[in-house]
């Protein structure tokens, strides 16, 4: 054999799939711990990318915040610790799940409002049409002037 | 009573108007910063342009300064690195550079073509700091009191009405 159908062969080599298995990467190192920072990822939202939670987004903040949740985690800390941590940075808008307070009650009870508010008026305006039946006589009175006018402009045609 | 009918859409429309004219001029990039009035987040980092030697936010105490934090990479600090420039030259207060995930090299070879005013720079070079700060839309300055509490935050590029109209009045207020 010589040289270059060496070189050739350790080329190949180079290329075979044994290799390329190097490069999987070690994310599944503890499969449960991942699990809980995924579980907690959906609920913070990434503030680059305001629609998408930190789970969904791999924007360079998305990753680091991650990393964090996943460091805090395996330092054995709490869903609620890493919640307040969170909370103490970006504030109240990082959580997707808005907490019950003073200033986010409309948010919570304006759904609710809404629904009470729609309800009153619906009941209003039934009653009051139930109470206009008073005006049946004229509709009476107009279904009979109807009839005698498509009477009439039959006769015509005919 | 006919008339309060008609008005009822119209009086509804204007109801909506108000919200929308009001909810959408706000900018949802803006999101009301927890860390003001609380302590600036520690830290101590290495220096930029002095090798081995690093500044923690104890050496600010007793003084009112600005954190600006910046990267090489980010197109909005470019912008605003002119009135950054500007107003550190100006000597007011120190103004401190975080220089935010980014390659040192880069960053010394982007404040020598575009200024470098700052007091020091200090490199946040996994964005640790950054995170501590709340930090997620670079540029973002920080008015710190001689108390190390946090008295304005400004996410995106400051502006020079922002210094005439918020940063000179608190500096004011808050030196001592």
């Amino acid at each position: 054999m010589n040289l270059p159908s060496i070189l050739l062969a350790l080329l190949l080599f180079a290329h075979s799939p044994f290799l390329a298995s190097e490069e999987a990467r070690p994310l599944a190192e503890d499969p449960v711990l991942e699990e809980r920072v995924k579980a907690i990822s959906y609920e913070l939202r990434c503030l680059v990318c305001q629609n998408q939670t930190i789970a969904d987004s791999n924007a360079g903040l998305a990753i680091d915040l991650r990393n964090q949740v996943r460091d805090m985690l395996k330092r054995g800390m709490s869903d609620t610790d890493i919640r307040e941590f969170m909370v103490a940075r970006y504030g109240d808008f990082v959580l997707y799940n808005p907490p019950v307070k003073n200033t986010t009650v409309l948010l919570w009870l304006g759904p609710l409002l809404m629904l009470v508010i729609a309800g009153v008026v619906a009941i209003r305006v039934i009653r009051s049409r139930s109470k206009s039946s008073a005006s049946q006589d004229l509709a009476d009175a107009d279904i009979n002037r109807a009839r005698v006018m498509l009477a009439e402009s039959d006769e015509k045609r005919s | 009573m006919k008339v309060s009918k008609f008005l009822i859409p119209l009086v509804v429309f204007l109801g909506v108007s108000v919200f929308l004219f009001k909810g959408l001029s706000l900018n949802p990039r803006e999101v009301p910063s927890p860390l003001i009035d609380k302590p600036a987040p520690a830290f101590s980092l290495p220096l930029l342009h002095e090798n081995g030697s690093t500044l923690s936010t104890n050496d600010m105490r007793g003084q009112v300064w600005l954190l600006n934090v910046f990267a090489s990479w980010c197109g909005p600090c470019l912008e605003e690195h002119p009135i950054i420039v500007d107003f550190s030259e100006r000597g007011v207060i120190p103004v401190l550079g975080l220089n935010y995930k980014d390659n040192p090299v880069n960053a010394k070879r982007w404040l020598e073509r575009h200024g470098d005013s700052y007091s020091s720079v200090v490199v946040d070079l996994d964005g640790r700091s950054g995170l501590d700060y709340g930090v997620y839309g670079v540029p973002e300055s920080f008015l710190i009191d001689g108390d190390g509490i946090i008295r304005y935050k400004k996410i995106g590029p400051l502006s020079q009405a922002d210094i005439e109209a918020d940063i000179l009045p608190l500096v004011d207020k808050y030196k001592r």
